[in-house]
């Protein structure tokens, strides 16, 4: 479904991704983890098509078509969807007048009928039990004065709403307190299917008690250097992201 | 300062002043004032930039362009204003086209108890005595050009009293529409507008065109609101896009009065709103909530003044201007707390929103503070939407056009919130939506 191949990227002339290379399949969830500054925001960045990102080298297809070539309204019409480490507030636009207008764009641009407000209803009523998102987040403003538990929240339902192909969580841990982190990893499980395929980014290997991946990648200096299962998490963990420079002399040799 | 130059601007209303069959003429001391305010017209003719009151509006342009008297036809021009019509607005109203009053496209009939509501040609042919002070004004100010061009030249308008105590619970409408005719002309509209001790009123004035003419349009309002009255007023602006409209509005504010301002300004070419109030009674309050769109080369010139005068008076201001492709805003507030006026509580925002590299918005706050105990705050900003926000709205698949159409419809909607009906509130975000840039 997601093939990367090669990326190279940068960020005000600074080279931060690196040659990474990674496929995912439908229904696989993949880890990245990786230390601060190794390009894991980035990543999901450069995904979703936000500006400011030049890829300089490499090729991202989504199910075989030219996903950088996209504006971002048309990658999230195509199935791809991002959840925000830092979800912004927008004062003005009610949270559910925005996401019907944003599922509805994405049926346009897909060529499927757009759905009215009873439909649209009917929906979001089915979706908030999955979240336990109470009814008066959503008579609010986009993520206005939502504490971060309720805005990482949103970000799922959003996803729940918008049903995409392949959803990247950029950190959505950070910030939460356990509770919060739990309740978000629930919403997350109930979206996993045999059709979607889940890009997990995150610093910790605490969410992955919660989201248990299929396959754990680690990301240091703008590539992949090290892929296994989910018990590379636990071995990061216990000795830390040094182990990976350690690991790979090869590495360190080429950021300096 | 030189000596003004005669233009053709001014030539042509001197024309025309001199056409004129004015009602109420053979008034003593309204004809005097009609030919003062006239001289003193013909001896300033236009500000110049210069100006600080014009700094950011130059009228060289509008110095060269002649217009036409007034429309012949005015009186029997057949309109259909249900295309104007608002939702909740159904009560008593006066309809004027070409600045002239329509007796056949009004309501006047079964005024709500209390309420006097006539058209200035009309009530000039009655007891003219209690509109003597307002229209016997001399412009003195050289910026007030339009208002002793008014002054001169207004032969109808409204004359509207609300009797002490009482209420009015319909919504009293004020439709002005511009027709188009032979070619472009000038008219003027004069209103006299008082609410007695503890009266209240709603009032909705609105301009609107039926056609591309290029016409300009004057109104001088003399508003006051004696002891605890409440004003509730909503202006919706959305004149012809070639048509020049230039607005002047006093209101005065006895004890414990408040008055509640709604500006929404969409139309017209060149615009300009002066709106002067005087909290002159002890704690009284006015509140001006107030939106300018602008696109093309649209030119929205508001220019506000609030003096507190008396204790414990508030003022609050909400503003936002939103310019799109070459057109230009601008926005002047300032507050004076004069001395004595202790325990005054005054604040304005006005917030601005560039959606082109070509267009500009200059606003400027003023304070001063010649009083005690005061609490004041004023903001000002000019900016443009912001990426994060349209970033955030594009990755769930909401196109471009679409994500800045939402942004900048937000960023003015908070203005309208307080407006407590819900029809109209909703009338106007629909009609900003429209207006926005939809690319």
């Amino acid at each position: 479904m997601l093939k990367i191949e090669n990326l190279h990227a940068r960020v005000e002339g600074k080279d931060i991704l690196k040659g990474l290379t990674l496929t995912v399949n439908p229904g696989e969830v993949h880890a990245i983890m990786g230390p601060n500054g190794a390009g894991k925001s980035t990543l999901g960045n450069v995904l979703s098509g936000r500006d400011g990102y030049e890829v300089t080298e490499g090729t991202v297809t989504f199910n075989g078509v030219d996903l950088l070539a996209l504006e971002p309204e048309a990658r999230a019409a195509a199935g791809v969807f991002l959840a925000f480490q830092y979800p912004v507030e927008i004062p003005g636009v009610n949270n559910t007048y925005f996401l019907r207008a944003a599922l509805n764009a994405q049926r346009k641009q897909r060529g499927e009928k757009e759905l009215d407000s009873m439909q649209f209803l009917k929906l979001v009523r089915e979706k908030l039990k999955i979240m336990q998102i109470s009814d008066e987040l959503l008579h609010r403003a986009v993520n206005e004065g939502f504490s971060g538990g309720e805005k990482k929240r949103n970000e799922i339902f959003q996803m729940a709403v918008l049903e995409p192909k392949l959803a990247i969580l950029d950190e959505t841990d950070s910030g939460l307190d356990i509770d919060a982190l739990k309740q978000v990893a629930q919403g997350v499980n109930a979206l996993r299917s045999a059709e979607r395929g889940f890009l997990v980014i995150t610093h910790y290997q605490r969410l992955l008690d919660y989201i248990e991946p299929d396959f754990v990648h680690v990301l240091a200096d703008g590539r992949i250097v090290q892929s296994g299962d989910k018990t590379l998490a636990l071995k990061l963990e216990e000795q830390g992201y040094a182990w990976v420079n350690d690991k790979d002399p090869a590495l360190t040799g080429a950021s300096a | 300062m030189s000596e003004p130059q005669r233009t053709p601007f001014v030539d042509s209303l001197l024309e025309a002043a001199a056409q004129a069959r004015l009602p109420g003429s053979g008034i003593g001391w309204l004809d005097a004032a009609r030919r003062e305010n006239l001289e003193a017209f013909a001896a300033g003719g236009l500000p110049d930039t210069r100006m600080e009151a014009w700094k950011y509006t130059a009228l060289r342009a509008l110095g060269q362009r002649r217009f036409a008297p007034g429309d012949a036809q005015a009186a029997t021009r057949s309109i259909d204003v249900s295309q104007f019509d608002l939702p909740g607005v159904d009560g008593p109203s006066l309809v004027f086209v070409n600045g002239v009053f329509r007796k056949d496209l009004s309501h006047v009939d079964q005024l709500p108890e209390g309420l006097s509501l006539q058209p200035l040609s009309q009530a000039l042919l009655g007891d003219i005595e209690p509109l003597r002070f307002a229209l016997s004004r001399h412009y003195r100010e050289g910026g007030d050009v339009f208002a002793r061009l008014n002054a001169a030249l207004a032969g109808d308008g409204v004359v509207l009293r609300v009797a002490a105590g009482a209420q009015v619970k319909q919504a009293v409408r004020l439709l002005f529409i511009g027709a188009p005719a032979e070619g472009p002309l000038a008219w003027h509209v004069r209103h006299v507008i008082e609410l007695g001790d503890g009266a209240e009123l709603s009032l909705v004035e609105q301009h609107v065109s039926s056609g591309a003419q290029q016409d300009l349009g004057t109104q001088v309002a003399d508003v006051v609101l004696r002891q605890g009255a409440k004003l509730r007023q909503v202006t919706l602006q959305k004149a012809s896009e070639g048509s020049t409209l230039v607005r002047h509005d006093s209101v005065h504010l006895d004890a414990d009065a408040h008055a509640e301002l709604y500006v929404m300004e969409l139309g017209g070419s060149l615009v300009r709103h002066d709106l002067h109030a005087v909290l002159a009674g002890d704690k009284s309050r006015l509140d001006t909530r107030g939106v300018f769109t602008l696109r093309g080369r649209q030119h929205i010139d508001t220019q506000m003044s609030i003096r507190h005068q008396a204790l414990n008076t508030a003022s609050e201001s909400v503003w936002r201007g939103v310019a799109d492709e070459r057109s230009r805003g601008v926005f002047r507030g300032a507050i004076v707390v004069a001395e004595g006026a202790d325990g005054s509580d005054a604040s304005l925002s006005s917030k601005n929103l560039l959606l082109s590299g070509q267009a500009e918005i200059d606003t400027k706050p003023e304070l001063e503070i010649y009083a005690d105990e005061v609490k004041a705050a004023h903001g000002a900003t000019v900016g443009q939407l912001d990426e994060r926000s349209l970033f955030y709205l594009r990755s769930r698949g909401i196109p471009l056009a679409e994500a800045r159409a939402m942004l900048t419809a937000a960023f003015c909607r908070a203005v309208f919130d307080g407006l407590a009906d819900d029809g109209l509130r909703e009338h106007i975000n629909t009609q900003l939506m429209a207006h926005l840039p939809s690319a």
